[in-house]
Order: C-alpha cells, then structure tokens, then sequence
C-alpha cells in the first residue's frame, strides 16, 4: 500500500485549497498536512455550515483525487457502507445454468460481477489515489463505529466468498461530525482532531469574495459584520457560512448598494430560518436603530 | 506570522520538551496516550518550529481528542511553548523614573487608537514594573499590576480622548464603549499571560501548571466524561463549594455595604426640605432561599444529576433548606440519601438511588411526565412561595407524553424554577428531546460542565 503526500508544506496546503476555491484557516491548513504527512485520518467536528464537508471536497479538488463519499444516518449499515451481493442478478444467473455444476455456479454469482461495492470498498479498491469522506459520522449508530476501526486501521476488507481485498493506495480520509453523539474513543484516538468554528471576521470576508465575485467590498464588510452580531444572539440556529454566502448572493441579485435597514429587514428570511430567531434578530435591529438615531 | 516558539538557547532537547508537555497536559485531566505522542513528536518534526501558531494546531491536531480540551491545552502550551523567555525587550528600554501614572497615560492613547501590538508591549512593562512579587525565586503577579494600573477605571478618558459620539453605531456593530472595554479586556488577558509566561520561568513549568491552568474537568461535558474525569470532578465538589461560598461572601459584604436605597433615601430627605443627608442603606436581601431539586438520575444524564446533587448538598448551608427528588418515571424524595461525608463516590451514590428509592418501575428509560405528575398529586406541599426550583434533566422524554400542565403548576407555586440542561443548545429538540417545549414554560440553561453549573448556582444565590 503506497501513501501519497500530495502536499509539500502547510503552506502549499493552503495555496491549493485557494486555488480551488476554500480558503482555510491556519487549523485547518496544519491538520489537513498533518493528516496527509501521517497518514492518519482526520476527524471535523464544528457546527452546521462551516465547511467540513466542503473541505473534503476541495481536498479532492485541489489534488485531483476522486471523492468517494459515505453519508451516514440513523440505520446505515455493512451493506450500505462497505458492500452487498446483487441478489437479483444472483437468482437471475442460478435459474439461467443449465448444464452447470453447483460449485461452477457458486464460484460463478459471488465474484466481481455481482458484487455491489459501497463508499468504503469502493475507496480501498482504487487504482487511484482517493479522498474518502465519511460525512456526519455522529448519525450513524454506534455499532458502524466498529466497523471503520476495522477498516480504517488496515485498509483492507474481507470478502468471505472472494478474499482480502487491500489497499493499493492509503486513501486520505476525512471524518466529520455534529456532535449530535459523541464519537467513541477508540475513534478519536485514531483520528488527527480538528475544530472548525465560524470563521474570523477577516477570513469570512475573504469567503465571501472568493464565492461571490461581484459584491462590493464595503457591502461585504456589512454583511460579515451583521452575520458576526448575529451569531452573538441566543438563537435556535445561527447563521453558517452557508447562510453568509446566500445573502451575499441574494443581495448581489437584488442589486443592494448598501445594507440599510430595509434590505436587511426584507431579506432576513435567507439568513434565519425559524420564526421566533427572525423576531429576535429584528429586536436587535429596531435596538440598534434607535440607538443610532 | 508570528515566528516560532522561543525554546533555545537551553540545553533541554525537544523530545523531552514534548515528553514534559505531555505529561502536564495529563495532569490536567487530558488523557494524552503513547501513541499520540509519538504521532506528536513526528508532527514536530514535520511542521517545524518556524511558526508558533502552526506548531500549537499541529500539536493540538495529534494531542487533544475534543474541543472542551481545548483551552486548557493553550494554557499548557502558552508555558512550555513560549512566545519568548526573559525580559522583553520592551521593559528593558524603560526609562527608570517610569512610574505607573506615565503609564496609565500612555494606556489611554494606545487605547484610543486600538493599537494590539502597543497595548502588548504595555502589558509587558507593566508586569515588569509593577508585577513584581518577592519571594525565591521571584514571581510576577497578575493582580497585582492589575491592581495598581487599573485600567479599568480608564474607560472614560479613552472615551474622552477618541472624542467619537457614543451613539452612533454602524449596523450590527459594537460601540465605541464597547470596543473600549474590549481592548481593555485584552489588555488584562496579556497582562496574565505575561505574568505566567515569566513566573514559568523562574519558578519551572510543572509548578506553574500545577497553579496556574484550571484543571480540565472543570471544562469536561458531563456527558461524555468518563467514569475517571467523573471521579476527578467528584472530588473537586467540596473545593467548588468552598470557592462559590467565599465568592458569595465577599458579593455579600460588598453588596451590603454599598447598596443606598435611593428612594427612601429621597422620602426621608423630603423631612429636610429635598436635600438628602441621611443615607439610606438598602436592606439586606430576603434570606436565603429555600432549594427544590428535581433530578433525571437515568443513565444517560447520571453523571451530571450525581455531581449536582452532590454540589448542592456540599453547599447546604447557602440555603435555608434543601429537598431533593429523584426519578427515572416515578418521583422519589432522596434528600436523606446523599450525603458528601458518606461517600464521595457517585457511583455509588447512583446505586444506592436506584436501589433504596422508588425512582424507576418497570422500565429504566425517563418518563418527565408521568414523574412530575407523581410530584404533582403528591409532593407539590414541599414548594413555598420563597423556593427556587431546580429541575435537572436532559429532557429527552422517550417521545412520552411530556407533562407541560404539571410543569406548569411546579413553577407557579415556587418563586423561581429552572431548568439545566446537559446537552448542547444546538441540540436541544431533536429527537425524543422536548426541550423546546419545556423551554416555553420555564427558562431552560446549557449546563454542560462544571464551570457553567458552579457559574449558575452562584447566580441562583442572592446578593
Ligand atoms: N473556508 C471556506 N472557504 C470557502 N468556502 C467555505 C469555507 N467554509 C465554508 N464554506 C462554504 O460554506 C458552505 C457550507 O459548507 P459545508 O456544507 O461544507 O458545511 P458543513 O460544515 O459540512 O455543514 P453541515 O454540518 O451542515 O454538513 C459551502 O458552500 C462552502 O463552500
Ligand atoms: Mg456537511
């Protein structure tokens, strides 16, 4: 199994993460290389929205490597995530032989061609270098953790009726998760640890331009700004990143110069999404208002 | 760009800097294992010293687990990974007449003008010059510069000096003011930092740990402690008390003391024509409230229930009287069960619950409803019109009938009632979680660490 380390410095993480279009903090720049260096996995948790998914995404990106994805919920299992025979095909072939011996037969519907291989066989089997990303690890059910020790740890899996099947290339694996479960230990120890929060001010309104090339650099500068006051507020869900970009792009659209009251009051919808958060926020608005009458 | 850690000239190799690192980052609760280390050593190794911020996130990369860890590996960090050792060059330009007015003057400006790098180079001198503690070998204190600069008081002559209008203030902005006391806030973080970074120096870095770095437990999540943090906490329960307990008495005394009861002060002066001689000082504050817990002791939340209950009770004598209940589905009053002198195992505590009290029947999964019904018909005589409620749980109510008409009768006989919730806000209401529900009725708080309960719980203790 070889190991790529596609990167040379913390640096030049960073420059090709910007080059396809994420801009990362120093945190995440030094993991990412770490991860890579060490041929670890490397496991996000933050809130909703601050890009953890979009990391893996442009780690692929950036190293022109496939992205192989495992989206995890309440209920996956060893069928979904690592593989399962295509019993259809299977019964279609046994009533099929005619003038074969069972064992011609048996030998026969449990190779390649009836096998339906899922996110974490599909990595390991890779000709290529891969990125493998194991989203919203904290959904699945805890029984899936034994599972990824297992195939983390040698990057092979066996496949009773077909044999071990190895890694040629040690893909670089990104685990992210919500935090809705704790992640066992045994997990964490394996994993290079990463936090990723909302980003700084600075970094933000850099996101912004990068997504949304057209905004005007002082609207810009608005926008992180309210977004920043925002996440101060006690509300059911702060506005992500995500949220900060889709305003940017609403706002684009709707041709605002500058982001006074009105616009701010008409467009509330695209960064909040619960009711009572929107009534907090225009609080603070109509607060701040009289305040600067 | 910062540059790297300052960790020569010494003859200490970095393997054992690393090594030592380690070792305190244990100490304080963070459970650093062989294989990390070696993982760090070798991320060391790669990222190179060159950039002490990369350095301390390739570290915390390889060497923490969680982010509740986070802010005590920084401390830790901060003293074996130092910025620079020695007098800063700052102080030692110091004109030796420097006296602590000039330096209160030259505070404003850097104030006014929101210079961070000036307002470091300050801090510097003014634990240099001010912060100096005898002793062998010498230290420097924190409170101590902090005492005899007294930014704080600095507020109004920054203001003054900016000249800007208070109130104006851009769209989601911060105030002028607040902006003010922000830097100000700053100013006291670099002078502690400072004072650290130099006492490390002389009087070594495992003692300074040791002191000076809250040890990790007060920052652990209840729930996902395991059974050796929740050990450590439990053992932490009396120092916490004791620390809330001088905390309140020194509120208490100052309270007292300062408090002038404006208006009768004003209707006693309508006697002397309008003029206010005689002082009026405000009463002390109604006496101590009387404490009604209502504690989730199910496995999922029983960790965070156990210290509670052991908090509150190492703190009895803040109150004037202190009933606790417990329950899984059915409501048991267990006040006379825990005791702190006893043992100070939760565990056990925990066991002796479920065993000698009627707390749970048939299943062991939470009914909120069917239990506050029970305290409802049976128990509700135990709440007076002066008590605080106290209702710990997870509220995850196993998608059963939640029981908001109950809940709602428990807060209108007592004067207060809240909720501690041990899960993340993020959270709160997905799944079988009917906290937003219960949020409606009573104000529900994040509680998720010893910090913020021994925060809330001095709250919850009159002035
Ligand atoms: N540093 C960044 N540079 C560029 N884009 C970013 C950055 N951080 C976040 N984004 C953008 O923010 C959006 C949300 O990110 P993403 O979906 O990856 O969030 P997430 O953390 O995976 O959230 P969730 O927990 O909800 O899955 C994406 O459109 C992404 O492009
Ligand atoms: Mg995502």
């Amino acid at each position: 199994m070889t190991r790529t380390m596609p990167f040379a410095s913390v640096a030049d993480v960073s420059e090709r993460l910007a080059a396809v279009g994420y801009l990362p903090s120093d945190a995440i720049a030094t993991t990412v290389f770490l991860a890579s260096e060490l041929g670890k996995p490397l496991l996000i948790e933050g809130p909703a929205g601050v890009g953890k998914t979009a990391l893996a995404q442009a780690v692929s990106d950036a190293t022109g490597s496939p992205l192989v994805r495992l989206q995890c919920y309440e209920g996956v299992d060893e069928a979904r995530a690592l593989y399962e025979w295509n019993h259809a095909k299977q019964l279609l072939r046994i009533t099929a032989s005619k003038d074969e011996s069972w064992d011609e037969t048996r030998a026969d519907i449990f190779s390649e061609e009836f096998l339906l291989a899922r996110p974490l066989l599909t990595a390991i089997r890779n000709e290529e270098p891969t990125v493998l990303l194991i989203d919203e690890t904290d959904k699945a059910d805890i029984e899936i953790e034994g599972l990824l020790l297992e195939v983390l740890g040698d990057f092979q899996i066996t496949i009773p009726e077909m044999g071990t099947v190895r890694a040629r290339h040690r893909p670089f694996v990104v685990l992210t998760s919500n935090a809705s479960r704790e992640l066992s230990e045994a997990l964490r120890r394996r994993c290079i640890f990463l936090h990723v929060d909302y980003p700084d001010s600075d970094l933000e309104e850099r996101i912004v331009q990068a997504k949304v090339p057209g905004l005007e650099h002082s609207l810009t500068k608005s926008i992180v700004r309210v977004i920043n006051a925002l996440r101060e507020l006690p509300l059911r869900k702060a506005p992500s990143v995500s949220e900060t970009i889709d305003w940017a792009n609403t706002l684009l659209a709707l041709g605002a110069v500058e982001l006074d009251e009105d616009t701010m009051r008409d467009s509330l919808g695209v960064i909040l999404k619960h009711r009572s958060d929107q009534e907090k926020a225009q609080k603070l608005l109509d607060m701040e208002s009289a305040l600067a009458r | 760009m910062t540059g790297g850690p300052d960790v020569g000239p010494d003859p200490y190799g970095l393997q054992q800097r690393l090594v030592d690192f380690v070792t305190a980052l244990r100490t304080k609760g963070i459970m650093v294992g062989t294989g990390e280390t070696v993982d760090a050593a070798e991320a060391m190794t790669r990222l190179g010293l060159d950039e002490r911020s990369i350095l301390r996130e390739g570290l915390a990369g390889t060497l923490t687990r969680k982010h509740s860890q986070r802010e005590t590996f920084d401390e830790v960090f901060d003293i074996y990974f130092p910025p620079r050792v020695g007098r800063p060059r700052s102080a030692e330009q110091v004109p030796a007449d420097f006296d602590v007015e000039t330096l209160r003057d030259m505070l404003v400006e850097t104030l006014a003008v929101a210079d961070l790098d000036a307002l470091g180079e300050l801090a510097e001198i003014a634990v240099d010059r001010f912060g100096e503690i005898g002793g062998d070998p010498a230290g420097w204190s924190a409170k101590q510069t902090l005492d005899r600069v007294q930014p704080q008081n600095l507020l109004a002559r920054t203001m003054g000096l900016r000249g800007d209008d208070d109130a104006v203030v851009e769209l989601g902005g911060v105030s002028p003011r607040d902006q003010v006391r922000d830097l100000i806030g700053r100013f006291r973080e670099r002078v502690e930092d400072e004072a650290r970074r130099r006492t490390s120096e002389t009087r070594g870095r495992e003692r300074m740990v040791l002191t000076a770095v809250q040890a990790q437990t007060e920052h652990v999540d209840f729930l996902s402690a395991n059974a050796e943090q929740l050990e450590e906490m439990r053992r932490g329960v009396r120092a916490l008390a004791r620390r809330l307990a001088t905390r309140l008495s020194v509120r208490r005394r100052r309270s007292h003391r300062n408090t002038i009861d404006i208006r009768r002060t004003m209707r006693k002066s309508m006697s002397t024509g309008g003029t206010p001689i005689d002082l009026v000082f405000a009463k002390p504050r109604p006496s101590r409230p009387d404490l009604v817990l209502l504690c989730d002791v199910s496995s999922s939340v029983s960790g965070f229930s156990g210290f509670t209950m052991l908090l509150v009770q190492a703190m009895k004598n803040q109150f004037k009287k202190v009933k606790v209940y417990a329950f899984v589905n059915a409501m048991a009053d267990v006040t006379e069960l825990i005791s702190v002198d006893g043992d100070e195992d939760g565990a056990g505590l925990q066991a002796r619950i479920l065993e000698q009290a009627h707390v749970q029947h048939g299943t062991s999964s939470s009914d909120y409803g069917a239990a506050f019904a029970e305290f409802v018909a049976r128990d509700l005589e135990s709440i007076g019109s002066r008590s605080s409620v106290l209702i710990l749980g997870d509220a995850r109510t196993n998608y059963r009938e939640p029981g908001l008409d109950d809940l709602r009768e428990i807060r209108a006989r007592s004067n207060r009632t809240f909720w501690l919730n041990p899960e993340q806000e993020n959270i709160w209401g997905t799944g079988d979680s009917a906290a937003f529900d219960y949020a409606d009725v009573v104000e529900m708080h994040e509680c998720r660490s010893v910090e913020q309960l021994g925060e809330f719980v001095s709250r919850l203790l009159p002035a």
